[in-house]
């Protein structure tokens, strides 16, 4: 048996210490939380500069003259500068705030998407999308005449790279791809499919809402035109997000709401808008959140991503090689190449069935079609059960779950 | 047995498990044990709303009495339908109609669902009620 000792030297005990919720009981049992890839816990470090900003620190941003107003904008100002580092942004100014994933790619979708996309134009998704994003590019094509195209999945949960540039023609305007799967947990070639894309002079947007938590993202390196991602799943608070966008992309792209702070000049005859980013973020913002993302990624900074990597990497080979051991067991997703999350059926058994029994356990899963009905449609299942783990996870709590596993699937079969 | 009988039956019978994974075993095995549904009525006709895992539920009016039979894909929510099943099949449209489901809340079954299962077990005793009202003036085949 591994023994977190022998994990990459990594010390997780110390770690788990801060993340207050995992001393929580569940159901009365100790709580094992294996459901990362819906939302992550948050360390002390995010809670309280939540709470230091409400008890201290609050007021409207870029408004007041005021001490408490400047103290709020600059603390505000300063996490744009933090995300875009982390992200390997050149300009803050092309990080926008938004409320998560999914607004930031209907952001895209209703701007860029309303002044590029004509009839006949194609845009080219994958089969592993997340709903959002699908919907967005649905609602926006069938307005505009254009049509959604689809790069079709492996048996193995990767995608067909092969078919991909088949379909990539001088008709697809935009490849809307995830990072990572957030139901296989499988990582996409993403470098491959944007030097494709940007060959045939179409733009990318990446859904990186279950990348930025486990792997080094490098939207300077990668090239794509934007990338999506939420803070609820990084370690930050719920309901807020990012979309980083090249400049002269969000530049062009007209606003997606209008409101207070993002113009320059209002008569009611006229408007001219703000420049970047505020352009893009009318009203007051989600300003406690926006800082508890800044500290979210303080946080995430005070690791090495090679220590955290070959500790996931661990759990995720543990976590497998302990599954597959499990008689009529399948796992969807069983690429090389893959992020800590692991989805799997047993024979007949419903999803429901062994998530409602974990729980009592106090073992919270995920079951269901994790949003992406399209590819629980191409293995013709009606959904799966999915761990998706963190750096806080332990083996002895995937050991934990196997052991409960076993006693659910006595029970059900 | 009437309606209030039934549903004492059951609380006594959920009262001997010391702590929900028992009860759940017991639920389980109920949803093992129920008869399953002639695939003829394993359709989207039957199929309840609401519920994540698929629930089918035919009624039909016997000796002005209402018959249901039900099942599913997953064994709990197939255990929790025949309990329903059990409190409602063979009562009159009245009765259905009129009853007030305490069982639920006594055996503590609606705390220890998710939301979804909750809302579905909802669904289920909606639906139930539907087919009463549908089948209260319908004349037997």
């Amino acid at each position: 048996m591994i023994t977190k000792e022998k994990v990459s030297g990594f010390d997780v005990l110390k770690v788990r210490e801060d993340f207050p919720i995992l001393k929580t009981l569940a159901n009365g049992k100790p709580l094992v939380y294996l459901d990362n890839g819906a939302t992550s816990q948050k360390p002390k470090e995010v809670i309280d500069v939540v709470k230091k900003y409400y008890d201290n620190e609050n007021a409207n941003v870029h408004r007041g003259v005021y001490y408490l107003s400047q103290l709020a904008t600059d603390l505000y100002d300063g996490s744009r500068k933090k995300i875009a580092k982390f992200i390997g942004a050149k300009e803050s100014e092309t990080v926008l705030f938004t409320s998560g994933t999914t607004e930031s790619i209907n952001l895209v979708a209703q701007t860029w998407g309303r002044q590029n996309l004509k009839a006949d134009d194609e845009v080219l998704i994958s089969g592993m999308e997340h709903h959002s994003n699908i919907v967005p590019w649905q609602m926006i094509c069938e307005e505009k005449g254009a049509s959604v195209k689809v790069i079709p999945i492996n048996d193995d949960g990767s995608l067909n790279m092969e078919v991909f540039e088949q379909r990539l023609n001088k008709n697809t305007k935009m490849v809307a791809v995830a990072h990572i799967s957030n139901t296989l947990g499988v990582i996409n070639p993403i470098d491959k499919i944007i030097e494709k894309a940007h060959a045939m002079d179409a733009k990318v947007i990446i859904d990186g809402a279950q990348s930025v938590p486990h792997i080094k993202v490098d939207v300077s390196d990668l090239d794509c035109d934007f990338y999506a991602f939420s803070g609820h799943k990084m370690f930050a608070p719920t309901g807020i997000g990012v979309l980083y966008g090249k400049r002269e992309l969000l530049e062009s792209m007209p606003p997606y709401k209008g409101g207070g702070d993002m113009i320059d000049k209002v008569t009611f005859e006229k408007t001219t808008y703000a420049k970047l980013p505020f352009k893009f973020e009318a009203g007051t913002p989600n300003i406690a959140g926006v800082i508890g993302m800044g500290a979210a990624v303080d946080y995430l900074d005070k690791f090495e991503w090679k220590t955290i990597i070959e500790y996931e990497d661990e759990l995720l080979r543990y976590a497998t090689d302990k599954l597959q051991k499990i008689e009529g067991l399948r796992i969807y997703g069983t690429t090389a190449n893959k992020a800590p999350v692991i989805s799997f059926l047993v024979d007949k058994i419903h999803p429901y069935d062994i998530g409602t029994l974990l729980d009592q356990m106090g073992i919270a899963v995920r079951t269901g079609h994790h949003c992406t009905q399209p590819l629980m449609d191409r293995f013709c299942i009606p959904g799966t059960v999915r761990i998706s783990l963190a750096f806080y996870n332990t083996i002895e709590e995937i050991d934990i779950f196997i052991n409960a596993l076993h006693r659910v699937l006595k029970m059900l079969r | 047995m009437n309606l209030k009988e039934r549903e004492e039956e059951i609380v006594d019978e959920f009262s001997i498990f010391s702590d929900w994974m028992e009860k759940y075993e017991y639920l389980i095995d109920l949803g093992k044990e129920a008869n399953p549904l002639d695939p003829k009525y394993k359709t989207d006709k039957y199929l309840i709303r609401g519920c994540q895992s698929q629930v089918w539920l035919h009624a039909w009016k016997q000796d002005g009495k209402v018959r249901f039979e039900s099942d599913s894909d997953a064994f709990i929510t197939k255990g929790i339908a025949a309990l329903l099943v059990r409190v409602f099949d063979g009562l009159s449209p009245e009765d259905i109609l009129h009853a007030d489901l305490n069982f639920i809340n006594k055996i503590g079954l609606k705390d220890h669902l998710s939301p979804t299962r909750a809302n579905g077990l909802v669904s289920m005793i909606k639906q139930m009620k539907l087919y009463a009202i549908g089948l209260q003036h319908k004349t037997e085949i």
